[in-house]
């Protein structure tokens, strides 16, 4: 059966999108069958950062209507060929999505596909609900900033009450903590929430810590995902939290300032 | 000044934005988790309908009218009003 694993987070702009393109495609390049699903009706986003967005035809709302077939909607990715993209509407309204309709389109990309990755859009709105709705697993994407790690509390609760799982009374959603643009250099100096600190708060497990970094404008610039800048630290990272969801113990990276010379120190520098 | 910021650094640190955000952090997600287990989404709405209601009837000020949700062992779960009734509501 396909693991299902929503990409979430409350707060907009902390990198939902980013950290599902490089998720989903890192699993493909691990030779898994993967489908990246745009929940963002009417704000789509990942076809651009997936860098796909001048061949989606037909999206997911003309799945559900009836009006274009999966297998006609779905991108394959150029890169990769185990990997494919679900791209959200672009001018249908949010309401279009309800628990029949989504839960029939994740039954059929289930018989697919190894993993299913809901983006999901910011918020706790329907479209929020609907992504998080039938998830397995949750990727919990948190800023080291108060109002992140508020928001992503805030859908910790929503995970634990309004899912398919805990509605059925059943195992409930495994919950990942993902902290993203993370700078040791700040967390050092006192100014950011270190990841001991975001975990005290959330106690969840911490799936990975990207660094705060250059390669991702980059990346989304180019519609490459970040995990395919091997050289950079937020691609290595990214490609330690694909390995550890896939059960690999990797131990995390980029969490600590680089240690400058005593002199240096010292002298200031 | 670098020489200096070197020595003295450790004791700025204690006041730093980071442990203020966690400290500010840790309250209100304690107090958003407390509101959010005892309380369904239904729960305000149902307070001031039963509120409008009762008061068709009988004075009730805010004081004195509290409702409350608990959970009990096992799959029960108790709704409990108190109403305090003055004087002036048991006469007649």
């Amino acid at each position: 059966m396909a693991r299902i694993i929503v990409v979430t987070s409350g707060k907009g702009g902390v990198g939902k999108t980013t950290s599902s393109a490089a998720i989903g495609l890192g699993l493909a390049l691990k030779g898994n069958k993967v489908v990246l699903i745009d929940f963002d009706i009417g704000l789509r986003n990942l076809d651009l950062i997936m860098g796909c967005e001048r061949r989606v035809v037909y999206d997911f709302v003309n799945v559900i209507n009836g009006e274009a077939t999966l297998n006609q909607a779905l991108i394959k990715d150029k890169r990769v060929s185990s990997l494919s993209i679900l791209p959200a509407s672009q001018t249908r309204d949010k309401d279009a999505l309800n628990k029949e309709n989504v839960g029939k389109v994740l039954e059929d990309l289930g018989k697919l596909y190894d993993y299913i990755i809901c983006d999901s859009p910011a918020g706790i709105e329907a479209g929020a609900m609907m992504a998080l709705y039938y998830a397995d697993e949750a990727i919990v994407t948190t800023n080291p900033e108060v109002s992140s790690v508020r928001d992503s509390d805030r859908i910790l609760g929503m995970l634990a009450s309004r899912s398919r799982r805990a509605e059925l009374g059943l195992e409930p959603i495994k919950e990942h903590l993902l902290l993203t643009r993370y700078s040791p250099k700040r967390v050092e100096e006192g100014e950011m929430l270190s990841v001991e600190d975001v975990e005290d708060i959330l106690s969840i497990p911490l799936l990975g810590v990207i660094p705060e970094s250059q390669a991702v404008l980059k990346a989304s610039n180019a519609g490459e995902p970040v995990i395919l800048d091997t050289e950079s630290d937020a691609g290595k990272a990214y490609q330690d939290v694909v390995d550890r969801l896939l059960g690999e113990t990797v131990d995390f990276r980029f969490i600590l300032a680089e240690k400058k010379g005593i002199f240096s120190r010292m002298f200031g520098g | 000044m670098a020489l200096l910021d070197y020595f003295t650094r450790k004791k700025e640190k204690q006041v730093t934005t980071a442990s203020k955000a966690k400290e500010r952090l840790q309250i209100i997600v304690a107090h958003e988790r407390n509101s959010r287990n005892k309380q369904p989404d239904y729960l305000p709405q149902l307070t001031a309908d039963i509120l409008q209601v009762l008061r068709k009837y009988i004075k009730v000020s805010d004081e004195s009218f509290s409702i409350n949700l608990d959970k009990k062992e096992g799959d029960l779960n108790v709704l409990e009003l108190n109403i305090e009734l003055h004087d002036e509501h048991i006469t007649d």
